[in-house]
């Protein structure tokens, strides 16, 4: 009686204790980390969800008559490009990541760091410089006349570099560092260990890279081809310049010169969808992998002495990148500086200097500090809302620039606008606008654009670190943000650091979204820059266009050496030779 | 956190951008470098500052966002095709000055005072001067004639510019004309459109085409740039043509301002409208920009009154404006970029 009257008691109470812990399990993800992740997504989201609203207005049947003309076009340019586009910066970040990494020869560690300055360079000054190099005009094929006495363009062939293998090769030389970057921090933190199991068992180098390295850096390598092929079809100034139609150029060309702002909001949300349909695809081909970093002890790659000619090959392999990247270009605009020196110098371009050097360094650390808390939200508890509010927020990057800020505009505009008919309603005070024409607006369409470049690779890092690390940490009785700060920020401390000089260096650059939010006589070193070379006076704005590129080195160059002292197992000794 | 951050940073920058209820704010197509000195006088001669923002894409949308609250004034802009936009939009208010009527012809300003011209420009022809022999092109419609084959250069056909110049051909002669003219233009064009007017110039120089389609300015510009030299040259390889000068006269345009809707400061922006369409500031167009002064009597630059006269085509502006829509949907239809 007495053991049954116990046994129906204790089953009774453990009934209860179950079912509030499956009441509590319903509603458990509602802690700070999860609604403040929501929250921040929610927030970051208001703009692309501005734009696929404004596409919901009625736009005068665009699509028949873009159908019947151009739209074709559009769509084929706009692939071929990204397939160049891909493939280049995927062969030279991946191979020249994988040579840096694992293998010795001279300079290689200069081009540690070297291989990431192109970053700083925007694609459209690079494609402005290039053109007056290789026109018909240009020094190129003029020492070419002379050389061969050719007197007329009818006489010789030399390729156009306003066409799209030109837009190919300029968008390829800026932007396979990002590739660079990601798959060369995915091979250092591989363990050797794996490396050399694979050589033991008899793989050769070449299919030890193939069949273990690669496919254990794929998700970095995928995003970085990734963020290279979103700012490819982000691309306006570029294409622009060399007449090549693509889908974006399309979406301006509807806004702009047919005056149609659905039109193009329509076409930007299809291009939205692409994009997301892209990722999802690869996320799907990979959907049985996982790989976790069991520890945290590693070991430096001793780093493979390459000798002869593949010695040579390496150090030519990794050059070209940077001399035509970086090195050329830098060198040309210097000499227009030189050539322009009374226009050129101008104080205020230092005020310029310092109005980006400010939002770029804001964004940046906002950018981290988000980034961070967010993926820590989405790891904590693998709640699909939470996730998916995650990711659906960093799809700012996949829509163009000027498209985003008017998403931008009309949200602000919104809340400016509601915040000062509640305040006239209930007070009778006036608050006008608070928020847009502010360099908030500006902070905020950055945040918007270029969070995905931080919760992108601080999501990555953080994947790579086993779980059984969070449990074991929490059994010790450490709360999540114990956990976040004593584990995993030591360990993800190199790819933080990354996306921060990712969104740096495209802060510095970023151009449309400064020019339609900004406030009265506000200027960054890259609108003044356009101003000028959108008359094609760019030689007017050479010092301005060499302070993008030098304040962008900057932080690249110290930022590389930190990340590589960050790395597990490689602090400042040099590896044995 | 970030709007909080942001909102010091704001604080903080304002010293540099404070904007005052007494200042006229301005959105612009046009340039800061080209509006600093007109500006600079403005504010010397009556002590009211003027703020800025140069906003070529996208002015159209935040003013529409900002809504009554929008700080904007007056708007700048390079072609009566963006001021039309703004006029559909509602997003202009009429204002009335008999300064203005008098400084500014009734063809280049807007009926009902939603929009003012302050200078005009010629849209002309550049031939080379060995290779296109005198009369072989006179006109517009020469350009779509087969004798011009793989000669014509121009920029993209969806420049606002070329936009209103096909706007006008539909004016005169209708869509269906129009467009034949584009086609055939497109048929003789020697290379895709690119590059702005100036850039067209330097293809004729370099021997890509024999003729190009480009605004008076451009050609002041060049034939005076010490800071690139090389662009005389450029110049200096073509003669003018103003097209049309036995019929409807050449197509010309205006760069003009309108005051916005939400004005708040109404007087001073229309102030700033009456100045820059007087004599000081039609001089400093005329001077750094070889822009055509609206204002009759205020004297060319000796570069453009060398050009000679012409007879200007005198249709209302804001009567061609109203083909934009069309005319941008026969640059597609007859692939003019592509």
């Amino acid at each position: 009686m007495i053991n049954e009257a116990t046994t129906t008691g204790m089953a009774s109470s453990m009934a209860t204790l179950n079912s509030k812990r499956a009441k509590k399990d319903v509603w458990s993800w509602l802690n700070v980390w999860s609604i403040g992740t929501v929250l921040i997504a929610m927030t970051l989201t208001v703009p692309i969800l501005a734009v696929l609203f404004i596409g919901l207005t009625p736009s005068d049947a665009i699509w028949s008559h873009l159908a019947s003309t151009v739209l074709p076009l559009y769509i084929s340019t706009t692939l071929q490009l990204m397939v160049g586009v891909g493939v280049g910066t995927l062969v030279i970040g991946v191979a020249t990541a994988w040579l840096v990494s694992t293998c010795r020869f001279p300079g290689k560690r200069i081009f540690e760091w070297a291989l990431l300055l192109p970053m700083a360079m925007p694609a459209y000054v690079i494609a402005y410089v290039y053109t007056d190099i290789l026109e018909y005009a240009g020094p190129a094929q003029g020492l070419l006349r002379d050389v061969f006495g050719w007197t007329t363009k009818q006489e010789y062939w030399f390729p156009e570099i306003r066409s799209l293998g030109g837009a190919v090769s300029m968008m390829t030389l800026v932007l396979y560092p990002y590739v660079y970057l990601l798959s060369r921090a995915a091979f250092m933190e591989q363990s050797v260990c794996m490396l050399e199991a694979s050589r033991m068992l008899g793989r050769g180098p070449w299919r030890s890279f193939f069949s273990v390295a690669l496919p254990l850096a794929r998700p970095a390598i995928v995003i970085g081809v990734s963020l290279a092929l979103m700012e490819t079809l982000n691309d306006f100034g570029t294409v622009d310049f060399f007449a090549v139609s693509t889908f974006t150029l399309g979406i301006y060309d509807v806004w702009l010169n047919m005056n149609n702002v659905a039109g193009a909001a329509q076409l930007a949300g299809l291009l939205l969808f692409f994009v997301v349909f892209l990722v999802l695809t690869e996320r799907f081909a990979r959907r049985k992998q996982r790989f976790y970093h069991t520890t945290s002890q590693y070991k430096a790659l001793p780093g493979y002495a390459l000798q002869g000619w593949a010695k040579i090959g390496a150090v030519i392999g990794c050059a070209l990148p940077v001399a035509f990247g970086f090195a050329l270009p830098a060198m040309v605009l210097g000499s227009y500086a030189v050539m322009h020196f009374e226009a050129a110098t101008n104080t205020a371009v230092f005020r310029y200097a310092g109005n980006s050097l400010m939002l770029s360094s804001l964004t940046a650390v906002l950018a981290v500090a988000i980034g961070i808390f967010m993926a820590y939200g989405v790891r904590l508890r693998k709640e699909r809302i939470v996730s998916f509010m995650a990711r659906f927020a960093s799809l700012g990057y996949a829509v163009p620039g000027s498209v985003l800020a008017v998403g931008v505009l009309v949200s602000l505009g919104a809340l400016d606008n509601g915040i000062d008919g509640f305040m006239r309603d209930k007070f009778g005070i006036s608050t006008g606008l608070l928020f847009s024409g502010t360099i908030a607006a500006v902070t905020f369409g950055y945040l918007v654009r270029f969070l995905a470049l931080s919760f992108g690779s601080i999501e990555a890092s953080l994947s790579k670190i086993t779980p059984s690390m969070d449990g074991a940490a929490s059994s010790l009785g450490h709360k999540p943000f114990s956990i976040l700060r004593h584990i995993h920020i030591p360990l993800i401390r190199g790819s933080a650091l990354t996306a921060a000089m990712l969104v740096f260096v495209d802060c510095m650059k970023e151009l449309p979204m400064t020019m339609i939010l900004r406030p009265f006589n506000f200027h960054t070193l890259a609108t003044y820059v356009h101003q000028f070379a959108s008359d094609e006076q760019l030689g007017e704005a050479s010092l301005a266009a060499l302070a993008i590129v030098g304040f962008g080195i900057l932080p690249v160059i110290v930022l590389s050496i930190a990340i590589t002292r960050s790395r597990p197992g490689h602090s400042n000794e040099e590896p044995v030779s | 956190m970030i709007i909080g951050a942001a909102s010091a940073l704001t604080a903080l920058a304002g010293g540099a951008t404070s904007v005052q209820a007494a200042d006229v704010n301005l959105y612009s197509y046009r340039q800061p470098f080209l509006m600093k000195p007109l500006l600079d006088a403005f504010t010397k001669k009556t002590g009211t500052k003027v703020n800025m923002v140069y906003l070529k894409k996208g002015m159209l949308e935040r003013l529409k966002a900002e809504g009554a609250n929008s700080p904007a004034d007056l708007v700048l802009t390079s072609d009566t095709g963006n001021l039309h936009d703004l006029v559909e939009a509602g997003l202009l208010q009429p204002s009335q000055s008999t300064i203005l009527n008098g400084n500014i012809p009734a063809q280049f300003r807007h009926p009902k005072g939603l929009w003012y011209g302050l200078t005009t420009r010629a849209r002309i022809i550049f031939a080379h001067k060995d290779r296109v022999k005198p009369g072989e092109v006179t006109t517009y419609e020469d350009l779509a004639k087969p004798h011009m084959k793989g000669r014509v250069c121009t920029r993209s056909g969806k420049h606002v510019y070329n936009v209103s110049l096909l706007s006008w051909m539909i004016a005169a002669k209708g869509e269906a004309a129009a467009e034949a003219w584009a086609r055939g233009v497109k048929a003789n064009l020697a290379r895709k459109p690119q590059g702005n007017d100036r850039a067209q110039v330097k293809a004729v120089y370099q021997g890509e085409c024999d003729v190009a389609i480009g605004n008076t300015y451009y050609m002041g510009k060049m034939v005076t740039n010490e800071k690139s030299p090389v662009q005389k040259k450029w110049a200096a390889s073509v003669n003018l043509i103003f097209p049309n000068q036995k019929g409807r006269g050449t197509h010309v345009n205006i760069s003009g301002a309108g005051v916005t809707k939400s004005a708040k400061n109404k007087a001073g922006a229309i102030k700033l409208i009456e100045f820059l369409s007087g004599v000081a500031a039609q001089n400093i167009y005329a001077e750094d920009n070889f822009e055509y002064p609206i204002k009759t009597g205020v004297k060319l630059h000796s570069i453009v009154a060398g050009w000679g006269k012409f007879k200007a085509d005198e249709t209302f502006l804001s009567k061609i404006a109203q083909n934009r829509r069309l005319a941008t949907r026969i640059m597609d239809k007859v692939r003019f970029n592509n």
